[in-house]
């Protein structure tokens, strides 16, 4: 049985007497890689010129392509209507209509924040949504609680905290930060700023934060439960609020919240609380960004 | 004076645009790109949206920035370029001494 060739083994077959426990318990043939070297089946100098030749090719096409794109939009840049042109399609009665009454309609003085927020809310919904969309997937592709990840090779970390400088520096300007932030997301409707510029400020102050305090204390400080939920929370308000004004306040049908007086901070109807959700929402994915690149987990 | 200002800032724009796509090393492009986002932050001010010179300001040159470093961290990509210079020159110093 320790020798079968093929005439023996289709006969075996046939009559049912096929044992093959033996050749399963011998040892296994060696790998060919280990018996024998691997040697290249081709010409290197042959594939090096390919390649050459190849490189070339591509780099005339990649260079082709993009004199074609660039010429494409030149183009239609020489043909748009010139700057202000009374003819132009952006000179319509939508941005008139924005202009002389945006103030009066969604009481912000901000006339932006008015357009994004009150008129334009649902597309700030889409954006919040792609926002939590990319949170996502960072969440899927870079998450390393799960085990299945290669752990990453840890550099060497810089101890900022140790150094003095830096330490107090910090904790002077974290506050400034934190507070300017506030300010730009609160005050949205009345001055420049608003929830995506607000957030992202105090996104930057918590990143500083983790920087310099380190990854641990800066999760046990802000709490991966307290970001999901935050988010979550500020997400369903802005749909649930934003729905609620789709179906009353759009199509000549009067909001129940009144707009208030323009000028002051609490005004402007759900602006102020859809800045701070956007806001909230614009802060949690930075910073969750920042985690997940910086050490595989929130 | 103005005029002069502007035109500093677009050349220097389309400058820092050029020079991200051509700079051999990654660290100095993302930092190219940080340079970019800021003069465009300036050109949003003098184009009078305030607004946008906030966002750009904190999310281009801020926190894009901060997490493009963060991926060559990951990748081992940031000081790729010095640690070839010197596996080189440890390869022609060990010849050397042969």
């Amino acid at each position: 049985m320790s020798k079968i060739d093929k005439d023996s083994l289709l006969g075996l077959w046939l009559t049912g007497d096929l044992d093959l426990t033996e050749q399963l318990y011998a040892d296994p043939l060696p790998h060919p890689e280990e018996t024998e070297k691997y040697q290249p089946s081709h010409d290197p100098a042959a594939a090096a010129k390919v390649t050459r030749y190849f490189r070339r090719f591509y780099n005339i096409c990649a260079a082709l392509l993009c004199m074609i794109f660039a010429a494409i939009m030149l183009l239609t840049v020489a043909n748009l209507p010139p700057y202000g042109a009374k003819d132009a399609p952006t000179v319509n009665e939508v941005a008139q209509r924005y202009v002389e009454k945006g103030t009066e309609e969604t009481g912000a003085v901000n006339t932006v924040a008015g357009m994004i927020l009150d008129y334009r809310a649902f597309d700030t919904l889409g954006e919040s949504f792609v926002l939590f969309t990319a949170m996502c997937a960072v969440t899927v592709l870079m998450n390393q609680s799960g085990k299945r990840r290669r752990v990453c090779v840890e550099a060497e970390t810089v101890d900022y905290y140790a150094d003095p400088i830096v330490r107090t520096m910090c904790k002077f300007v974290i506050p400034v930060i934190l507070v300017f932030g506030i300010y730009i997301l609160l005050n949205g409707h009345l001055s420049p700023g608003g929830g995506f510029s607000g957030g992202a400020i105090l996104a930057s102050a918590f990143i500083i934060f983790a920087m310099v305090w380190g990854d641990e204390r800066a999760q046990g400080t802000i709490r991966v439960p307290v970001i999901k939920t935050i988010t979550l929370c500020a997400l369903c308000f802005y749909a649930l609020s934003k729905t609620y004004s789709f179906f009353t306040g759009a199509n000549h049908l009067h909001s129940v919240i009144s707009p208030g007086v323009p000028g002051r901070i609490l005004s402007a109807g759900l602006i102020l609380p859809l800045n701070v959700a956007v806001g909230v929402v614009v802060c949690c994915t930075m910073y969750s960004f920042y985690m997940y690149f910086k050490r595989g987990e929130l | 004076m103005m005029t002069t200002f502007r035109l500093i800032l677009l050349s220097g724009l389309v400058i820092c645009a050029v020079a991200t796509a051509l700079v051999k090393k990654l660290k100095a492009a993302v930092i190219i790109y940080m340079a970019y986002s800021v003069i465009m932050s300036v050109i949003w001010i003098l184009l009078e949206s305030p607004d946008l010179a906030i966002t750009e300001a904190a999310v281009g040159a801020g926190i894009t920035g901060i997490l493009f470093f963060l991926t060559l961290h990951r990748l081992n990509l940031i000081d790729a370029d010095e640690d070839h210079k010197r596996d080189t020159e440890g390869e022609e110093a060990d010849h050397e001494q042969d």
